[in-house]
């Protein structure tokens, strides 16, 4: 089972914090893999908040397809960081060659283009360097989007955080939100597009489980966006449906919930707002999910949510003291960063219940 | 020589023979009378007789009365084994006949015509498909008899989410316009076999059931009238919710329906425009003279004669004239509140026919009912349900892969038939085509089964056509239908549906979904490589 966590702190975190989150969760072979993404940057990122970050992984030639796409494109690089790796022998890491983290600035033509078209740019860049990397294997574009980083690999979770000197807590890599997950998919393929988190245009989903009705959710999903692509993970359908509802449809955040795990019939029938939740059952109905998921998101105002299946068969817990909230699959995450916090504040949430965490970490807690 | 007559109809031409057993036999009359179609008379023949009594006794003879076969095309055993019902004492059955010539001689008349289903049958697709994925390690499975399951599926037009009428206002969602009525009904519709085609004990079961099923079941089945209206009592009472009203070629039943709509205390479930039939695309449906009764003359408006629907519909000349024509009258008729689907014969256009209703503008096709080629009649042709037709499930699953192409899934739903049941597992069945794509499922034949029909489809009984039905299902002959005990046959409906939500759930919960899991064909292997490739799903060996 994927363990998953967040944290969301009023305070700049670095990346080990998460780590310390994620590693007394790991269990047994478990441990195939790193990832996180990183929102709110301070460090090295702090002057570049809204520039277009780019996260990639990829080979030398790979740099060159990226450099010479970008210049004709019109994007203009204005920061870069590259991380100062470690190559001590014995690490289990599988390294790519070169990992780019660069902001660039928008083509002149877009500066005083609408935000819509903004986002919609920056969605096709990255879908059109993901096409253009994976042409002859060149590497992996996870995101790219002002104040966003990305980072996965594949290894041991420890190892990897050597690599990157992840543990040397050194500011230069901060943010105020992260999402974390320290497995690869072992079920399938070990692939980097595989591993949770997933990124859309501003939207950050990490999820664990089995998604039963995979199948269904990405036969339409595949036909609605064109950015809904992939699918190496059964959860990204989960991506693609909470930005789906969010940022297509415009509803609300809590008819997500309503969307991936409907209420019985015979419940909804009774309900004021019966109607309305026949409607989207019938007309969503192929995004519903259907077996044992717990899910974390990380929305574009910086908004945190969690829920999971309808039958709660996968476990997520919220932990919190003044300056920091944290999300995890298990509690011993939670009392490795947190141990001072009032265990009794901690929130299991239900099979009906979406917890969303605000940037001045209110949480609010909504029943289905 | 030339006492054997080589044109003669002999016993053993016909397809069954009658076993019987004189020594057994108390020649207390019960199999005659049982037999509906004549196909036995008592007899005199001349016997000799070996004495036990006495060595050297002269001979002896006799003229005992026996059961003897008649040698005759039109009153030949059809195999129901109602003598064998009927015999106290065993002394009677009949035997499937492999040398029969009938095919040959039973043509003298015109085209054979029969009810009941193909009888050349072929290999069940669904046979080679099985649920293959039930891992438990990484879905969990979950417990059929605790979890709640939502045992639904829509029937009526779905919008696709971007188009629904919902504004936001603070951070919920409220409808601001009219939608296309939807109702989500049991996956499964008890299909159209009309009044006329059955004796009114008959329809009356499934009626009956259909009302148990829902009311004090939990069940909420649907079933469709046929072609031929139904009661004046039951279009006005509240249990018309239930049914789904079908209009067909012959628009039979259908001047009671429209007198009826001022006093109507309920809508109908629906209304089920009837294009065409699996087991006999092509023919509009036929109703013999023999079992046109008085009361299916009332209802229908009919006099006495063999009913034939055209093969078309009068207004039908193009699918989008049926959808401006038919669909928008029918919807209109009943104030947009029915959700109005159409059934056609599952075709090579079939795919063609579904993208065309899928790109309706005006958005009131509300299903699209497909049926197969193993599915049954209550009159054909015997060339027609031998010979035409195709079959459901790849038809079933290029039509969802069609929509799927488009992403339109789901906006109208799918409902398939056609030999669902026939092996008498309908609840596997209807899993598996859920999986491939289905909504829902309809059965028929497999409700008359229940009902106590013995017809099959090894060619026994199908004598649906003749008005002679033996188990009083398929006739309107009053003596033969008081055979069929109304509370029994909706009882053996009660519980089958009650078993196959059972069985329902019990397939649904080891892959780990509570509610109905349409077009997850990952659920599904089958271990024949053309199968696979042609539907789509996984290869196992």
């Amino acid at each position: 089972m994927c363990r998953i966590g967040a944290i969301k702190s009023s305070m700049p975190v670095s990346p080990s914090v998460a780590l310390n989150l994620m590693l007394p969760q790991q269990e047994g072979h478990d441990n195939s893999g790193f990832a996180m993404i990183m929102q709110d940057l301070e460090g090295v990122f702090s002057h570049y908040k809204d520039k277009p970050l780019l996260s990639l992984a990829c080979t030398p030639q790979g740099v060159q397809l990226v450099n010479d796409f970008m210049e004709k494109k019109g994007f203009v690089q204005v920061a870069q960081w590259v991380p100062d790796v470690d190559r001590q022998p014995g690490l289990k890491v599988e390294a790519m060659p070169r990992y780019v983290f660069r902001n660039y600035d928008y083509p002149e033509i877009y500066r005083y283009r609408m935000q819509q078209d903004r986002d919609d740019l920056l969605l096709d860049t990255r879908l059109a360097l993901r096409a253009l990397l994976a042409k002859n294997n060149d590497g992996f574009v996870y995101s790219f989007w002002p104040d966003t980083l990305t980072l996965k690999e594949i290894g041991d979770p420890a190892d990897i955080a050597t690599y990157f000197r992840l543990w040397n807590d050194d500011e230069r890599l901060t943010a105020k939100n992260i999402v974390v997950q320290c497995r690869q998919n072992t079920n399938y393929d070990i692939v980097r597009y595989a591993a949770h988190p997933f990124f859309i245009q501003g939207y950050t989903v990490c999820a664990n489980g089995e998604n039963t009705f995979f199948t269904r959710n990405k036969e339409l999903q595949s036909a609605l966006h064109r950015g809904y692509v992939g699918f190496e993970s059964d959860s990204q359908t989960l991506l693609y449906t909470l930005h789906y509802v969010l940022h297509e449809l415009e509803w609300p955040v809590k008819y997500f919930k309503h969307v991936i795990t409907p209420l019985p019939f015979t419940e909804a029938e009774q309900r004021a707002d019966g109607k309305v939740l026949a409607l989207i059952r019938e007309s969503l109905a192929h995004l519903e999910i259907n077996g044992p998921n717990a899910i974390i998101a990380l929305l574009p105002d910086g908004n945190m949510m969690t829920c999971c299946d309808s039958k709660k068969l996968r476990p997520v817990v919220v932990g919190r003291h003044k300056h920091m909230v944290a999300i995890a699959s298990e509690v011993c995450g939670l009392n490795a960063i947190l141990p001072d916090r009032d265990v009794a504040e901690d929130i299991y949430p239900h099979e009906r219940e979406m917890v969303i965490i605000g940037n001045d970490l209110a949480v609010q807690r909504w029943n289905q | 020589m030339e006492s054997v007559k080589t044109q003669d109809v002999s016993v053993n031409d016909l397809c069954w023979k009658i076993d019987y057993r004189p020594d057994l036999c108390t020649r207390c009359g019960s199999c005659v009378a049982a037999c509906t179609f004549a196909a036995i008379e008592p007899s005199r023949v001349r016997r000799h007789i070996q004495s036990h009594k006495t060595l050297n006794s002269a001979q002896e003879y006799a003229v005992p009365l026996v059961i003897k076969q008649k040698t005759s095309i039109s009153h030949a055993c059809v195999g129901c084994g109602m003598c064998e019902k009927s015999c106290p004492t065993g002394a009677i059955r009949p035997v499937r006949n492999m040398d029969q010539r009938f095919a040959l001689l039973a043509r003298e008349h015109g085209p054979i015509k029969r009810g009941g289903r193909s009888n050349l049958t072929m290999p069940r697709t669904l046979d080679a498909i099985v649920v293959g994925r039930i891992s438990q390690m990484t879905d969990p499975a979950l417990d059929s008899e605790r979890h709640t399951f939502d045992m639904r599926s829509p029937l009526g037009r779905v919008m696709p989410a971007g188009d629904l009428p919902l504004r936001v206002e603070g951070t919920s969602l409220v409808l601001a316009g009219q939608t296309p009525r939807v109702t989500w009904i049991y996956p499964v519709i008890f299909s159209d076999m009309s009044i006329g085609a059955l004796s009114t004990r008959a329809w009356e079961a499934i009626a009956l059931a259909t009302a148990y099923l829902n009311e004090k079941c939990g069940i909420p089945v649907r079933m469709c009238s046929g072609e031929g209206g139904m009661p004046g009592k039951l279009l006005e009472s509240a249990q018309l919710k239930y049914m789904i009203l079908q209009i067909a070629s012959g628009h039979f039943g259908w001047n009671r329906i429209i007198r009826a709509m001022p006093r109507m205390k309920a809508d109908p479930a629906g209304v089920l425009i009837k294009i065409g039939q699996g087991a006999k695309p092509g023919d509009g449906g036929l109703l013999p003279a023999a079992k046109v009764a008085p009361h299916i003359q009332a209802i229908r408006g009919v006099p006495r004669t063999t009913l034939h629907s055209p093969p078309n519909h009068q207004g039908l000349y193009s699918i989008e004239e049926s959808v401006q024509k038919m669909h928008l009258s029918l919807n209109a008729a009943f104030g947009f509140r029915v959700p109005v689907a159409i059934k056609c014969a599952a075709s090579a256009t079939s795919v063609s026919v579904y993208n065309n209703l899928l790109r309706d503008p005006y958005r009131i096709c509300g299903g699209f009912f497909i049926d197969g080629i193993q599915g049954g009649t209550g009159a054909a042709n015997e060339v027609s349900l031998e010979h035409t037709g195709h079959p459901i499930v790849s038809k079933l699953r290029d039509c969802y892969q069609a929509a799927v192409a488009q992403g339109l899934q789901g906006q109208i739903p799918l409902w398939a038939g056609g030999g669902v049941g026939l092996s008498g597992n309908a609840a596997a069945d209807a899993f598996k085509m859920i999986c491939l794509g289905a909504n829902g499922i309809i059965i028929g034949k497999i409700l008359i089964q229940l009902l106590g029909c013995v017809g099959n489809e090894h060619g026994r009984c199908n004598a649906c056509n003749t008005g002679k039905c033996p188990t009083g299902i398929c006739t309107q002959d009053p003596r033969l239908v008081k055979r069929m005990d109304v509370d029994r046959g909706a009882q053996s409906i009660v519980d089958y549906m009650l078993a196959f939500d059972a069985e329902l759930r019990k397939l649904m919960a080891p892959v780990g979904n509570s509610s109905m899991p349409v077009g997850r064909s990952d659920a599904l292997v089958t271990t024949d490589r053309a199968v696979a490739d042609k539907l789509g799903i996984q290869y196992a060996c």
